[in-house]
């Protein structure tokens, strides 16, 4: 009733007075994030312009100098290919067990708390430690329980981190993550409206058929979200690389970030990690466009 | 039939579920006992599961690493940035959330997308401008950078919560003559504590956890315990009993505080993904 008192010549000074009320709220974390999102990236192209090393300075312009030599650095395709990859398998792996746990934990059994506990735990582990751990008390090739078990087996040990780098650190980063997935995956399930499971039981639906028909695409949302929020921490995974490998052996695990901090703080050059930063930026927003139009659809 | 069957499925669960908590636990179980073995033990083959325990390593940790320091420094700039990034964020997600506008699905895509941008590729230039203005290695640098790394997130972690508070209890409010600050300090802020605090427990995790900023703007005086363990791992990379303590006592802190808030962690982990 009350909505006929609505007519069409009111509104435009009630959103001029909405406007004028709302603005100071959101005007503080814009202009933050206007201020972090913009001078940086201005600065990073300005340098990448630049012919600037800080052992030798001063600046001096450089034009496409940096680009082409970014360009046609030998290991910058290898780089890319890294980085996709320390992106997309722990992707893959997270998202598969997290949902696989999820099923598991959701149900009550004797000691569902506490077991969920345990498998959460990793997510509270920040990743210099969890790469430690990994890389002292599992994949040591001598004293490590890796090599350990690999000896009582009656096998050779592996040395991970000069024969099989990649997997050693997609290992570490899974593990890390893959309690993140099964928490919002979980959330996620148990906001499943019981009764559809249920009514699905009744017309004969098998468990597998269940979980294919009804709990599966109610997780599509959450699974989307998911991976677009572990695609932006993997984009810029860089402890678990500083502890373990440094990047090698040669370039094997170098990553964009690892690539840029490698050039930038240990060879000093300011302009060419600069032209890498631009590039990696490049990266992220094909990648971020992507998602962004998933998310779109979210809000 | 169907409670046979239900009975095995729940034992299925059960085993399955031990399991994989137990696996998934076990590298922080590892860590947790070799912190507490002498260094022969924490290398010895066949593993040790039984040892005579000794809490050397951490006596000797606390003399390399000053530990109660930098452990103040994480709990400062986790604590702070998080509370710096709700004051900052909470007033726009609640217009966002109930004043939506033509504008605000793209603004809310807006600052997604800044979250996207890497750090690294920002590194030299936010590195340059805080030697410029004398702030590397301090505490105000890396409160400020972690709450803008962070903001994005927190933005829309709160605009999903806002987002499921009815609008329509808020305009009765308003009928019943009720003002802004009436609605806040009656409505909104009941309404939405257990959104905020699960956000700000997400905000405070991942704050602790922040390495690469730490790393490379922050030295021995405002290093938080992730800096800490880092360059003690590069001076004590041998010594793994030693380096197993100061990684145990560097996660310690926020893996209780975890353990303890998991409940309302859970709850709030779902980004307005489930409707």
């Amino acid at each position: 009733m009350a909505s006929t008192t609505t007519p069409i010549t009111v509104p435009a000074r009630a959103r001029s007075r909405r406007v004028m009320k709302t603005w100071p709220l959101l005007l503080p974390s814009v202009a933050v994030l206007a201020l972090w999102a913009f001078v940086p990236l201005v600065l990073t192209l300005w340098y990448s312009f630049q012919n600037y090393n800080l052992q030798m300075p001063p600046a001096v312009f450089g034009g496409l100098i940096n680009y082409e030599y970014l360009l046609t650095d030998p290991d910058l395709p290898g780089v890319v290919f890294n980085t996709l990859i320390m992106v997309f398998v722990p992707l893959i792996v997270t998202v598969v067990l997290g949902t696989a746990f999820a099923v598991i934990y959701d149900g009550p059994f004797p000691g569902q708390p506490i077991a969920r506990i345990l498998v959460i735990t990793p997510f509270f582990v920040m990743p210099t430690v969890a790469a430690l751990v990994w890389k002292n008390l599992f994949f040591h090739p001598v004293w490590g329980l890796f090599s350990w078990l690999q000896q009582s087996l009656g096998m050779q040990p592996i040395d991970w981190f000069s024969s099989h780098p990649m997997t050693a650190i997609i290992i570490i980063i899974s593990w890390a993550w893959t309690p993140f997935a099964t928490l919002i995956l979980l959330t996620a399930m148990q906001s499943l409206d019981r009764e559809q499971i249920e009514a699905a039981r009744m017309d004969g639906a098998k468990s597998i058929a269940r979980f294919y028909y009804v709990v599966l695409p109610h997780l599509y949302r959450p699974i989307a979200v998911l991976v677009m929020l572990e695609t932006v921490f993997f984009l810029s995974t860089y402890a678990e690389i500083y502890v373990t490998t440094m990047g090698g052996p040669g370039s094997a695990t170098t990553n964009i970030p690892f690539y840029i901090y490698s050039r930038a703080l240990m060879g000093f050059d300011v302009g060419l990690a600069s032209a890498a930063g631009v590039f990696a930026i490049i990266i992220a927003n094909i990648v971020a466009f992507f998602f962004v139009r998933i998310m779109s659809e979210q809000i | 039939m169907a409670t046979t069957q239900q009975r095995r499925h729940d034992t299925v669960r059960m085993i399955l579920g031990w399991i994989v908590g137990l696996i998934m636990a076990f590298p922080v179980f590892w860590m947790g006992l070799a912190a507490f073995k002498t260094e022969q033990d924490a290398a010895a083959i066949p593993p040790k599961l039984f040892f005579s325990p000794t809490l050397e390593n951490f006596v000797e940790m606390n003399e390399r690493v000053n530990y109660l320091h930098h452990a103040l420094n994480s709990i400062l700039v986790s604590g702070t940035s998080t509370a710096l990034a709700i004051l900052l964020a909470a007033p726009a997600a609640y217009v966002m959330a109930f004043y939506p506008t033509k504008r605000t699905r793209s603004l809310m895509l807006w600052m997604l997308s800044v979250r996207f941008m890497p750090a690294v590729g920002a590194l030299i230039p936010v590195y340059l401008i805080l030697v410029y203005l004398g702030l590397i290695d301090t505490l105000s640098a890396l409160i400020l950078i972690t709450c803008l790394a962070n903001l994005p997130l927190i933005v829309w972690m709160l605009f999903s919560y806002f987002k499921e508070v009815p609008a329509e209890i808020l305009e009765a409010a308003r009928m019943d003559g009720a003002r802004a600050l009436t609605q806040l300090r009656y409505l909104l802020i009941p309404l939405t504590a257990p959104g905020i605090s699960s956000t700000a427990l997400l905000g405070m995790i991942l704050a602790w956890n922040e390495t690469f900023w730490c790393i490379n703007i922050t030295a021995t005086k405002s290093g938080t315990l992730a800096l800490a363990i880092a360059s003690f791992a590069n001076s004590e990379g041998q010594f793994w009993a030693k380096l197993s303590a100061a990684s145990i006592a560097s996660v310690a802190p926020i893996l209780i505080f975890g353990w303890i808030t998991q409940r309302q962690l859970v709850r709030g982990l779902t980004f307005g993904a489930v409707k």
